[in-house]
């Protein structure tokens, strides 16, 4: 299985690097024409850089828009963010101070992760509208993210691994050393499956709204059309006759 | 020849429960071969559209960064979903804006993503596709889009709320012009802008007939007031070209709006001219979604202002126009500022123009500086059989600005009427600013064979002017967008209140502005109608 584990977390560090690489140049290559920020929008860059650490931080729009969503949606990212700040021990030796400071934080951030998530999810199903508008895909998503959350916390809680043996395991990967046994227990195989899979399918699936949400050119633009001429190179194109 | 029901004003609005396809039967007229061709599309719809529609796609994924990253980006998380006044006036789920994309997500999802392409090597409706909502194009996917992206009128609301602010008008502008790439275009539309490209206004109106109506507005203002206020028309060497929709000359209340621009001019003494050849401040490409021609209308007026020389562009009222002109003008035809040194194009205008003003400036701005100077003296009691409460449109409110400071398109219109109205209130907060509700008409709808759903989509506005005609004794609605003032005309009546409701803004200036040389106590005499 060690082999195995290996080989499927490069794989998938692969694609997901690779993968987002690929998306992200695809974004910034292709031009935005118009000037089309939703308004009121900061005349300014720096108000521009607010506005949207604003959007990423406490996801601005959304708190406007839906409460319920805000709040679960809000829970499950910070949640994710602490928990994925923990496992930063698994990758590095020493650990940073800051890494080894959120430790109990990012323990209970699992909690608020999968209860965030669960929320979502129940909204997903109950509520109408978004009932509507959901895909198989959206309730397979759910299902992963929950599936990777609860395996964690079983480990954490229910059935501990031999966690230092993962660390070595995964610092032995980063060094092409595949010599280092995953320890054999069921939640770290189907823990750490789930992960490799959620990370081949970020690039490929909705999860680009991570990278989407700073290209997005109604957040991102400045309010200025009048004061600065803003033209595309396609359009740029039609005006030399 | 309403074979509808207008919804019921509800005094605690909910979110309505769904009733799927109750709008599918709403399309509007087809564009004839000849609209089409005016525009430089295909006259019918050509014979291997379904190919032709995916290279059209393609091509605009490529050209545009908006839709490229909004179709990857929408999580499904729902916040959008009870934000579109056609929603909530007619409970069609495909009128949520979400839903309203992935008309057009499915298909981008079917040829354009690797799980889509994936799914082709396993047949045409894999499970691959059912698992993520992706569907090929077919005749019956044209006819929804046909339908549905003609039930959105690109107000924006929608994009306030999305975590990624994912604009379904940029959507549903992409949805057109790849049906009229294929041969499908809406009669509305298209054959208005043939008109732009053609004579140089929507209503078709050519020279010598606008020449009379000035002539004929100008007998009316002195005739109120005893004081001769020009409605000049292609006087070259003018200060200020006026670009302003042509509704302004033709309809009520629109017509009240053009005699208080005209009467605000004579009063800040600066000498002013309308074109012929550019007549029109409405720029219906943008509903489109087509670069090409808005170009090509945008250049009329560009071209206008360099014919006339005139040093500084304000523009009328009008909601999507100042969008046009406020974010677009300078981009599609150089008219604003700040170009490159070696952008010949945009330099050959810009250098002409006054840099100390902004380009193109709204009337809103131009009468609040006048205002503010305290070059303007109003008798404001004129307007106290009005209690006056004022619809943000949307074009203005979620894509456009005015004066230096964000959110300054909110306070300038306001600001202006609290000059020239005692009796001022506004609407519930949740229906107005960056929140308001479109009229219901914008985005190419405006037209008789949409009726059904401008009347629905008007509901949420209808609900909160409703509010404030029974608790505020409103009596007024001002507008400054022809659109809104057309729609709100046809659609008040449907619910029960009267049509001559909606004002002008500048109306209102107009009625209470004293005149230099007007006597200050003569009794005010017929100022609307």
């Amino acid at each position: 299985m060690t082999g195995f584990y290996a080989a499927l977390f490069w794989i998938a560090t692969l694609v997901l690097v690779g993968g987002l690489a690929y998306r992200i140049y695809e974004y910034a290559k292709t031009p935005a024409p118009l000037k089309i920020p939703t308004t009121p929008a900061p005349t300014t860059f720096v108000g521009v850089r607010l506005r949207m650490l604003r959007e990423v931080l406490l996801f601005e729009s959304l708190f406007k828009g839906n409460k319920w969503i805000w709040l679960f949606g809000w829970m499950f990212h910070v949640g994710l963010a602490l928990v994925l700040l923990r496992h930063f021990r698994y990758f590095q030796e020493p650990v940073w101070g800051i890494i080894a400071f959120i430790q109990p934080f990012g323990m209970y951030a699992g909690f608020a992760m999968v209860g965030g998530l669960l929320g979502l999810w129940a909204r997903r199903i109950v509520v109408e509208r978004i009932r509507y508008i959901s895909n198989p895909s959206d309730h397979l998503m759910l299902a992963l993210l929950v599936g990777i959350g609860l395996t964690g916390l079983g480990m954490k809680f229910v059935s501990h691994t031999d966690i230092v043996s993962v660390k070595a395991f995964f610092l032995g990967l980063q060094r092409f050393d595949f010599s280092q046994p995953l320890p054999s227990h069921p939640l770290l195989y189907i823990h750490l499956g789930l992960v490799a899979m959620l990370m081949i399918v970020f690039p490929f699936s909705k999860l680009l709204h991570a990278p989407g949400v700073f290209f997005s050119p109604t957040r991102n633009q400045v309010d200025n059309p009048r004061e600065k001429r803003h033209i595309a190179p396609w359009a740029a194109e039609l005006e030399r006759r | 020849m309403a074979d509808f029901q207008t919804p019921q004003i509800r005094e605690y609005p909910t979110i309505p429960a769904l009733q799927p396809n109750s709008m599918a039967h709403l399309k509007p007229y087809i564009a004839a071969p000849a609209h089409q061709e005016a525009l430089g599309f295909p006259g019918e719809l050509v014979e291997n559209w379904q190919q032709k529609a995916i290279e059209a796609m393609g091509d605009l994924l490529g050209k545009y960064r908006s839709l490229r990253v909004f179709l990857d980006s929408c999580v499904k998380c729902g916040s959008c979903t009870d934000k579109c006044h056609y929603f909530i006036g007619t409970a069609d789920p495909k009128n949520m804006p979400v839903a309203r994309q992935d008309l057009l997500r499915s298909v981008y999802r079917y040829y354009f993503t690797p799980a889509g392409k994936l799914g082709q090597k396993l047949g045409e409706n894999s499970f691959i596709h059912k698992l993520i909502g992706a569907r090929p194009m077919t005749e019956a996917v044209l006819d929804e889009w046909y339908s549905y992206f003609h039930q959105c009128s690109q107000c924006r609301r929608c994009s306030v709320f999305c975590p990624y602010g994912i604009d379904t008008a940029e959507i549903s502008m992409a949805a057109r012009e790849i049906m009229d790439r294929v041969g499908r275009g809406q009669k509305y539309c298209n054959e208005i802008l043939g008109k732009v490209h053609k004579v140089g206004n929507n209503l078709g109106l050519p020279g010598p007939a606008l020449e009379d109506t000035l002539a004929g507005l100008e007998e009316d203002i002195e005739m109120e007031t005893g004081v001769k206020v020009r409605l000049p028309v292609d006087e070259e060497g003018c200060d200020i070209l006026l670009i302003t929709p042509s509704a302004d000359f033709f309809a009520e209340p629109h017509m009240d709006g053009l005699i208080g621009y005209a009467k605000v001019f004579h009063e800040a003494g600066v000498s002013w001219t309308l074109s012929s050849y550019a007549s029109e401040g409405a720029n219906f490409s943008m509903f489109i979604g087509s670069y090409a021609n808005l170009k090509k209308a945008a250049e009329r007026i560009r071209k206008a202002a360099i014919d006339l020389k005139v040093k500084r562009i304000v523009v009328g009222e009008c909601g999507h126009a100042w969008r046009v002109a406020y974010s677009f003008w300078n981009t599609a035809a150089g008219i604003g500022a700040g170009a490159d040194p070696d952008d010949k194009y945009a330099q050959e205008l810009q250098k002409q123009l006054d840099p100390r003003y902004p380009i193109p400036q709204h009337i809103c701005e131009f009468t609040w500086d006048l205002i503010r100077q305290g070059k303007l003296k109003f008798d404001k009691s004129r307007n106290d059989h009005r209690v006056v409460t004022f619809h943000d449109s949307c074009n203005v409110a979620r894509a456009s600005r005015m004066g230096d400071k964000p959110g300054g398109q909110f306070e300038i219109p306001r600001s202006v009427i609290k000059s020239v109205v005692n009796n001022y209130v506004d609407m519930d907060p949740d229906t107005i600013h960056e929140k308001t509700f479109c009229c219901g008409g914008g985005g190419g709808l405006l037209t008789d064979d949409l009726m059904e759903i401008r009347v629905k989509g008007a509901l949420p506005r209808m609900e909160a002017l409703k509010s404030v005609v029974n608790q505020n004794k409103v009596t007024n609605l001002a507008a400054i967008c022809a659109i809104c003032k057309s729609q709100f005309t046809k659609v008040l009546p449907y619910y029960d209140m009267p049509m001559d409701m909606v004002v002008s803004v500048h109306q209102l200036v107009s009625d209470a502005l004293i005149l230099k040389g007007q006597e200050e106590d003569e009794p005010q005499t017929a100022a609307a109608e």
